[in-house]
């Protein structure tokens, strides 16, 4: 159980990000997987002051505010509507509604930890993350860098049009992933995120001739994410397992976002 | 009847649905020391040194204990709840020089808040001569690595035990010729299986606090199924009078045997003895799985002879028992992996069932719903459906060839004789409930998954016979309410209820007259505790004959207030009459309080020389994902005989839970450890046990059969309901995906790559 | 630090560390209904409403409650015995246990979607462990009690 002996609650994020730059500070998102850090610290900063529990719409992108929770995400008509349901297929297996109230998606795309479902999904949209110092720039570049001190505070995710599809496997219903899935098509081309691989999620583009005419071959592009991504073992499977998921995996979701000629 | 047999809510039904503070943590007093453990982070390890100097500093830490505080040459215990002279050997100590698995206890301290306790802990300096350790049960015995080399080792029963061997027990079993039977045989198999160390995962975690009472006895208070056992084990640990020991329970969160051994008393215990201040220790949940008392690691070899007709002649099993680093349980849980699964099979002319349990340096095991039964019925249930399958017979029609039927003598059980048995119609039951003719083997579904069923059978005891003691004490009082004192432990189970509803039934009266008082050593009448099944079976027939006796008092007191001859009299529950004349319940009880001499109680003891197997079948019908490997259970389907049901629905929710836990161990729940002996399943965020949606459809239906030795024809249910879904899931998933796996759980992982080799292998 | 918060519709103030969790407050206050029984979120037992909505307060700090409505069981005792008493009729209580945090989420399920399909029921309470009933006999006490509900609705 993670231990702290002082609490703020900043009301600006200047504020925010001073309390932060001391590395024993920590930002507190949901509190789901810090809370069993046994590394004690000395300030939770707890961004719920900061009027980032809000969803904006407007007509090109979704503005999410970090402390959004996984379950505002869930249950939200317009994301629903754009990921064509995959948005609530990425988090309805994630423990149950009252951890969904709590996990923000502050705290799952700052983690970017190996099993986020929410990171797989994500990465597959045209996605940027807001950061108070560095200012936008792309998920997939943020997820590929090294924790540091800057402040996540809110995720864009533009409207591209898409076809978007989500699949996991688990070994119980309410489980961590074993692998996780996310594949989008639209103008820009076919790509897909891997994740609980079980490290971070990979996006992977399609190559050009992987679509012709607007269908996918989504034998080869199963296929080929196999070859280039990476994965290993842990509790829930072993690297060999989850290399023979990756192709399944891609190929329904291909199957999903049409256009799928196998 | 008007009580028994009757859907009667629990009397403590409204107080648990509305939340109200009738747990240990709820009630444990707010000035209470807290405990907690230090425990080592080696597998094999012996303590060279422990400095808690500056851990004792911290202000707020009361008292910090290590093997200093414990003589290490001094009688050793086990933490068993069993009756003495228990089985499990003595190996056991409060404080122990040589830890012997990952999470064994090194310290014990104690302080005025958590926050002291947890810096204390960081704080205590303890080097080890970390030793190799045994994390193989197969190479266990007769390895040169000792687990228990200590010479105050002792075994108190010829178990076959023999701590220089890494032996916690060895035995073999013999009727009639089995060599020669088998070579007879048209088909003999030979199959091994292998069932982990699953945890019984309570709600409600290890918990104890401990006060000094009014006369400065050690008074007791844990979420324990074993009131009794508990006073004596604890008394022998602290090495003090058992007269000096109080041990009561409040309500338990669950138990499925977990606490029917000693897990977290002890440590409160020497806290308080020794600073006569109350204290109490919570387990976490970390500690719940890596310290306590799981079921028992099994690997099962069947060799199994039939008839080209599918009849079994004979079956040889040799079970390799994992008791980890202590005995409890060891030399009994291993007895039912054959005593409980040879005798299904009735016509068998010989059997020969031999076994070694290891000790190793893993967490010890204890006991689990099921007891050995649950493993040794998964390998010869799983063997004898791939006999069925060998000879292209229907998993039913073979065992309809087999079974025991009522009047049958059981070899193979202790030569008892079945005297209630409605397993045949149970197995008739399943299949039809189960949509078995129709969708039997299996059935694709077009979109890349199939749905195929498997089945089992299961039997179980009925309290251990010619041990387990069940009493029950009863008193009239005051307007003619009476009160049941028992030390069966209701662990959620309803027995509180149960046995409320037999005396029910004999005193005449509805339930909202009676009172239960759930085990006080203080103040219960002598019962073993709440495990082996013995409740409804032993205790409820001590209630029954109990409550016949208070009849009679309460006539005897009756009849001298008419001034007539007590065989004169009747009793309906609301007075005693003889002819015109009555004396209400209310005024006998009245008169009972004013110059009388005959005492409106009663007490029974009572022991069974039987044993009265309960009976089980079930079928799952599982969906297998064949390309993600994926699982799902859609349906399980099961019948059970437990005699007569006390309370249906009480029935029915024990065999439902049950098959969950049972469909949990055959899909989810499993147990790893890292090549340093570290359990990785210690959350229930790693160790999986089923969600509600991962329970599919649970029917089960009562079969009920009369049978003549329990109260008003019960026999047991608790245990029997776990034993079913391994068989048959694992034989689902074969008709599913044409792989047999033997070992559990069965994973999408195995599932996937054991078609990958298949498929490979075929080219 | 300091904390003030309406607990079961009582403002409570008291003096409390930075670190403490919101189920630690509730049973330091007498609502011993929130239970512990995992440390790693994923049980259920200790589910509390903050203001109106399930969390698991095992992993919310007391603090960030402040000034916000917390809810236990112990605040919702009629509904708890009108609602529990469909349990109780089918035993599914058993050990009792995880029964408060059951009931919390199946109140907040009520609440949100006062008619749920059972696949809505099983979703909603997924988080809800309980090693006792094998579900059956509480999904059954929740389908009678709406049932109830609905006749019986004005």
């Amino acid at each position: 159980m993670i231990h702290f002996t002082d609490y703020k609650r900043p009301t600006s994020l200047q504020e925010a990000w001073e309390l932060n730059k001391k590395k024993s500070n920590r930002i507190i998102g949901g509190m789901l997987w810090l809370k069993m850090s046994h590394r004690p610290g000395q300030c939770a900063i707890d961004l719920s002051g900061l009027g980032l529990d809000t969803i904006e719409e407007t007509d090109d992108a979704f503005s999410i505010g970090a402390m959004v929770t996984l379950r505002q995400l869930e249950l939200h008509p317009g994301l629903a509507a754009y990921t064509q349901g995959a948005m609530k297929k990425s988090v309805e297996h994630i423990v149950g509604v009252q951890f969904r109230n709590c996990a923000t998606i502050g705290g799952s795309l700052y983690g970017r930890y190996g099993f986020s479902d929410v990171l797989t999904l994500f990465l597959a949209m045209d996605t940027q993350v807001e950061l108070f110092e560095k200012g936008i720039l792309s998920l997939a570049d943020y997820a590929a860098m090294d924790y540091d001190r800057d402040l996540l505070v809110r995720v864009i995710v533009k409207k591209t049009p898409l076809r978007l599809a989500y699949e996991s496997v688990r070994i119980t219903k309410t489980d961590f992933p074993v692998l996780t899935c996310a594949v989008s098509f639209g103008q820009e081309g076919l790509r897909t995120a891997i994740g609980a691989r079980p490290n971070r999620a990979k996006l992977l583009w399609a190559k050009e001739d992987m679509v012709q005419n607007g269908t996918i071959d989504a034998a080869s592009f199963g296929a080929y994410a196999q070859e280039m991504i990476p994965v290993g073992s842990n509790l829930r499977g072993s690297a060999a397992y989850r290399k023979a998921l990756i192709p399944v995996l891609i190929e329904r979701c291909c199957q999903q976002v049409g256009g799928d000629r196998t | 009847m008007k009580t028994v047999s009757q859907p009667i809510r629990k009397l403590d039904a409204m107080q648990l649905v509305t939340g109200q503070p009738v747990f240990l943590d709820d009630i444990a007093p707010k000035d209470c020391l807290v405990v907690k453990l230090l425990r080592s982070p080696h597998a094999n390890a012996l303590v060279e040194s422990i400095q808690t100097e500056t851990a004792k500093k911290v202000p707020g830490i009361v008292a910090i204990y290590t093997f200093e505080d414990v003589d290490q040459a001094g009688p050793r215990f086990t933490c068993a709840g069993q009756t003495f002279p228990e089985p499990s050997p003595q190996d056991r100590l409060v404080l122990d020089r040589h830890v012997r698995f990952v999470g064994d206890v090194v310290a014990i301290v104690a302080g005025e808040t958590e926050a002291a306790v947890d810096k204390a802990l960081k704080l205590i300096k303890v080097n080890y001569q970390v030793l190799e350790a045994v994390l193989d049960f197969h190479t266990a015995k007769d390895n040169p690595v000792l687990v228990h080399p200590e010479d105050n080792w002792e075994a108190l029963c010829p178990v076959g035990a023999d701590n220089k061997r890494n032996l916690c027990a060895c035995g073999d079993d013999r009727y009639g010729d089995v060599e020669g039977v088998l070579s007879a045989c048209d088909i003999v198999l030979e199959r091994t299986y292998h069932t982990k160390a699953c945890q019984q995962a309570m709600m409600e975690t290890f918990r104890t606090y401990c006060t000094i009472d009014t006369y400065g006895r050690l008074h007791i208070i844990s979420s324990t199924q074993i009131v009794f056992h508990c006073r004596r084990i604890v008394a022998k640990a602290l090495g003090i009078p058992k007269s000096m020991v109080r041990v009561t329970k409040p309500r338990i969160g669950g138990g499925f045997g977990a606490k029917q051994t000693v897990v977290s008393e002890l440590y409160p215990a020497f806290v308080t003895w020794k600073t006569k201040r109350p204290s109490k220790l919570i387990f976490s949940r970390e500690e719940s799985q890596i310290a306590s008392s799981p079921r028992h690691e099994m690997e099962i070899t069947v060799r199994l002879g039939a008839t080209k007709e599918g009849i079994v002649k004979a079956i040889d099993l040799y079970t390799l028992s994992n008791t980890g680093a202590y005995g409890e349980h060891g030399p009994t849980t291993v007895g039912l992996s054959g005593h409980k699964s040879i005798p299904l099979y009735g016509k068998a002319e010989a059997f020969r069932f031999h076994y070694d349990v290891v000790y190793t340096n893993e967490m010890s095991a204890g006991a689990y719903r099921g007891y050995g039964a649950t493993q040794g019925l998964f390998a010869v249930e799983s063997t004898v459906n791939e006999l069925a399958d060998l000879l292209h017979m229907d998993p039913f029609a073979i065992r309809k060839k087999n079974i025991p039927h009522e009047g049958d003598q059981m070899p193979a059980y202790y030569g008892e004789t079945l005297n209630s048995s409605t397993l045949e119609a149970c197995l008739d039951k399943v299949k039809e409930m189960s949509g078995w003719d129709e969708k039997f083997p299996v059935k694709d579904m077009g979109n890349g998954k199939v749905r195929a069923l498997g089945m089992g059978m299961a039997m179980q005891g009925s309290g251990i016979s010619g041990v387990d003691v069940g009493s029950a004490s009863l008193k009239l009082n005051d307007e003619g309410f009476y009160t049941l004192r028992i030390a069966a432990a209701d662990m959620g189970t309803g027995c509180d209820t149960t046995l409320a509803q037999v005396a029910c039934e004999v005193l005449d009266c509805p339930m909202d007259q009676i009172v239960v008082l759930g085990a006080d050593t203080d103040a219960s009448p002598y019962d073993s505790g709440s495990y082996a099944s013995s409740t409804a079976y032993v205790t409820g027939k001590a209630t029954e004959q109990c409550a016949l006796a208070l009849r009679e008092k309460i006539c005897a007191l009756g009849a001298q207030k008419l001034g007539v001859s007590a065989e004169d009299v009747t009793f309906d529950g609301k007075a005693v009459s003889c002819g015109d004349q009555s004396i209400s319940l209310a005024d006998i009880a009245t008169a009972s309080m004013c110059g009388n001499n005959i005492a409106l109680e009663a007490t029974y003891s009572h022991s069974s020389p039987v044993s009265p197997p309960p009976f089980m079948v079930g079928a799952a019908e599982v969906e297998v994902d064949l390309q993600t490997g994926e699982c799902t259970l859609i349906h399980y389907s099961a019948a059970v005989d437990c005699g007569t049901p006390l309370n249906p629905n009480l029935a029915r929710v024990q065999a439902e839970g049950g098959l969950l836990q049972g469909i949990g161990m055959a899909l989810f729940e499993n147990i790893t450890y890292t090549p340093q002996g570290r359990m990785m399943e210690n959350s229930l965020m790693q160790y999986k046990i089923p969600s509600r949606l991962d329970s599919g459809r649970i029917d089960v239906a009562i079969v009920p059969s009369f049978e003549p030795t329990g109260p008003f024809g019960a026999k047991s249910i608790g245990e029997v309901v776990i034993n079913t879904p391994l068989p048959a899931i694992a034989d689902a998933v074969y008709h599913a995906t044409g792989l047999r796996f033997r070992t559990l759980p069965i994973t999408p992982e195995d599932i996937v790559l054991g078609r990958l080799n298949t498929k490979e292998n075929a080219h | 630090m300091n904390l003030s918060l309406t607990l079961n519709g009582k403002l409570i103030q008291d003096d409390i560390p930075a670190d403490m969790v919101l189920l630690d407050f509730v049973r330091r206050h007498g609502c011993y209904s929130a239970k512990r029984g995992c440390e790693t979120a994923n049980c259920g037992l200790c589910t509390v409403f903050l203001d109106d909505v399930p969390v698991l307060s095992c992993s919310v700090l007391a603090l960030r409650a402040a000034g916000r409505k917390v809810t236990t069981l112990e605040g919702l005792q009629e509904e708890a015995a009108e609602f529990g008493a469909f349990i109780a009729d089918q035993g599914a209580e058993q050990c009792g246990f995880c029964n408060p945090g059951l009931m919390m989420n199946a109140i907040a399920l009520f609440r949100e979607n006062p008619d749920p399909t059972e696949d809505e029921i099983k979703a909603y309470l997924a988080g809800n462990l309980c090693r006792c009933s094998g579900y059956e006999g509480q999904l059954r006490g929740i389908q009678a009690y709406l049932a109830w509900k609905k006749e019986n609705r004005p």
